[in-house]
């Protein structure tokens, strides 16, 4: 096997409370490797969420990470990069794609100017430049450049999923931090955003971690998965082992709570 | 549909139109169904199908623009005041926020209670405290636990169920539930499914069951309604609409479910984009002509 892109080390997370501290995520080791997509499943509380936030370093207080903990991206800690390097490894390294992304836009700035504020933080570019780095994400997400100057309530839900994610790729970052992107689009669309992410990982060659709660969209979408259960990681293996083998009585369970389209009836 | 009872709620060619002029929203277009003691029906669709608003129209919520609602073969907009009363007790709401839709400063006894007092001339005194009891029992909470208890004590699946005791405290006969499951962790659904289901059966009640997860639908529904952009475009069994559908948004729905079984990377299972904005416009048309697939199974023509 190749280098991992990135390898989480015994990553274990606290939220610290006055009296009590709750371990949201407990000793979690797992890695992801170049152009691969790794998922996370879990129900809500797991800590999936909790570890994404982590690996941008993105977590607030009370959420402290523990000292054994390593996040290493190419070998080198994130764990330890000051604010200046943190600044310029989020985005151009790792960048985040949110359940709630197409309202992160900002309401009252043109598309394109978001792709500049973006670009222009993490670059030396002029106008014109960015603009056609903007055309030509555009063109990657399926939405007409000329749109850029349109603001974001003039698209629907989906496209604008679709923008955030095109800014997200803008800068070539290695691994995207995907945390349940499509939850509130209905599943046309999000078939139709996963299947393009899939294509462009394919062409681009970044890595994705995936956050769902959805099993079988994982399995259709993930190269491998994760299973975590009270903060821990209680099973791992490629997609097609945790469907057609799962080994752990909680990754049975959670299969067992899908209704199959084509299975049992109740009646 | 042979053999059955005479429907105990009816929308007959309903219509609801928001605002008006060019900007006017057709949310419900001519949309007809029935719904059966001991029966589910499902509608299936997207956000922004209108689905919700054919719950609020059988909640009476909204007042149809168009077409009639009919309560046990009567035309509701002629009822008097106690037919209304009648109604209100008869229809119930499941809604999809187990969060919101319990008010915080209140026990979940007194969530109970309200529907006794107003709906349940028959029981009062030491009766009202045991039946509270009973309905909780029912739903498969622990009434000594539970009944004292505030909302935020309890988890979303536990808060589902203190609804669905709510609203068989009324008697009804027919129960909306609006996506009762979609706020709640994949765990915990089924029980809430199985739970409504056993509702149904055991109380012999039409169940409205408003949801965009199409496999969930046949898990519960002997009938189905696919709606999109305002229309009923297919409907009939649930069994023969999934495994047969017959219209091209029915066909797009069920290519985007995920399966497991299918992955991204097989260029045979892709969902074409072009194809879906097609199906999509097509499918946003007014459709008068039905077709009639087979037995029990009918399409729009798009």
């Amino acid at each position: 096997m190749t280098a991992p892109l990135l390898s989480v080390k015994n990553l274990t997370i606290d939220y610290i409370g006055e009296t009590d501290d709750f371990r949201a995520v407990d000793n979690v080791s797992f890695d992801v490797a170049p152009g691969e997509v790794f998922g996370l499943a879990g129900e809500s509380g797991c800590g999936k969420s909790t570890i994404a936030f982590a690996i941008s370093r993105l977590h607030k207080p009370p959420a402290l990470i523990r000292k054994e903990s390593a996040i290493l991206l190419d070998g080198r800690n994130v764990l330890d990069l000051d604010q200046r390097d943190l600044a310029d490894f989020r985005w151009r390294e790792v960048a985040m794609v949110f359940q709630s992304a197409m309202n992160s836009l900002n309401p009252v700035l043109r598309i394109e100017q978001q792709f500049y504020d973006v670009l222009r933080t993490h670059k030396r570019i002029t106008r014109a430049q960015a603009r056609d780095r903007t055309a030509e994400m555009l063109k990657l997400v399926d939405i007409s450049p000329d749109r850029m100057r349109d603001y974001p309530h003039q698209f629907s839900g989906g496209m604008r999923q679709r923008i955030v994610i095109a800014i997200c790729l803008a800068l070539d970052p290695r691994l995207i931090v995907m945390d349940e992107p499509t939850t509130a689009l209905d599943v046309v669309v999000q078939r139709e955003i996963l299947q393009r992410i899939n294509e462009l990982r394919r062409k681009l060659g970044f890595a994705v971690l995936f956050i769902t709660h959805d099993l079988g969209l994982m399995v259709q979408f993930c190269d491998r998965i994760g299973i975590m259960l009270g903060g821990k990681l209680v099973e791992q293996g490629t997609a097609d082992a945790i469907y057609r083998t799962p080994e752990h009585d909680y990754t049975k369970k959670l299969w067992a709570s899908f209704p199959s389209l084509h299975g049992g009836v109740l009646r | 549909m042979t053999g059955m009872s005479a429907p105990i709620l009816t929308l007959d060619k309903v219509s609801k139109t928001f605002g008006n002029g060019p900007g006017a929203v057709r949310a419900a277009r001519s949309i007809s169904f029935s719904l059966h003691a001991g029966r589910a029906l499902a509608v299936v669709g997207e956000s922004g199908s209108g689905k919700t608003t054919c719950a609020r129209i059988a909640m009476r919520e909204y007042e149809p623009s168009e077409g009639r609602l009919l309560y046990k073969g009567k035309p509701v907009d002629a009822a008097g005041a106690r037919e209304i009363a009648d109604y209100r007790r008869s229809v119930q709401m499941i809604f999809q926020d187990p969060f919101a839709s319990l008010n915080p400063a209140h026990t979940i006894a007194y969530h109970l209670k309200r529907p006794l007092m107003l709906h349940r001339a028959d029981i009062r005194g030491a009766a009202v405290d045991e039946e509270i009891r009973a309905l909780l029992r029912q739903v498969k909470l622990d009434p000594e636990i539970v009944a004292p208890k505030y909302p935020h004590e309890l988890s979303g699946g536990q808060r589902q169920r203190v609804n669905i005791a709510r609203a068989l405290a009324a008697k009804p006969e027919v129960i909306v539930a609006d996506e009762p499951t979609s706020m709640l962790d994949v765990s915990v659904r089924l029980g809430v499914l199985n739970l409504l289901s056993e509702m149904k059966r055991d109380m012999n009640l039409g169940l409205l069951y408003i949801t965009h997860d199409i496999a969930t639908a046949r898990y519960v529904a002997e009938d189905i309604a696919v709606m999109y952009a305002g229309q009923i475009v297919e409907w009939g069994n649930t069994g023969k609409v999934i495994d047969n559908p017959a219209h091209p948004y029915t066909k797009l729905l069920l290519s985007a479910v995920p399966d497991p079984d299918i992955r991204f990377d097989d260029p045979n299972a892709q969902v074409s984009s072009a194809e879906a904005d097609e199906t999509r416009r097509r499918s946003a048309a007014t459709q008068e002509t039905v077709r009639e697939v087979g037995p029990d199974h009918f399409v729009r023509a798009a």
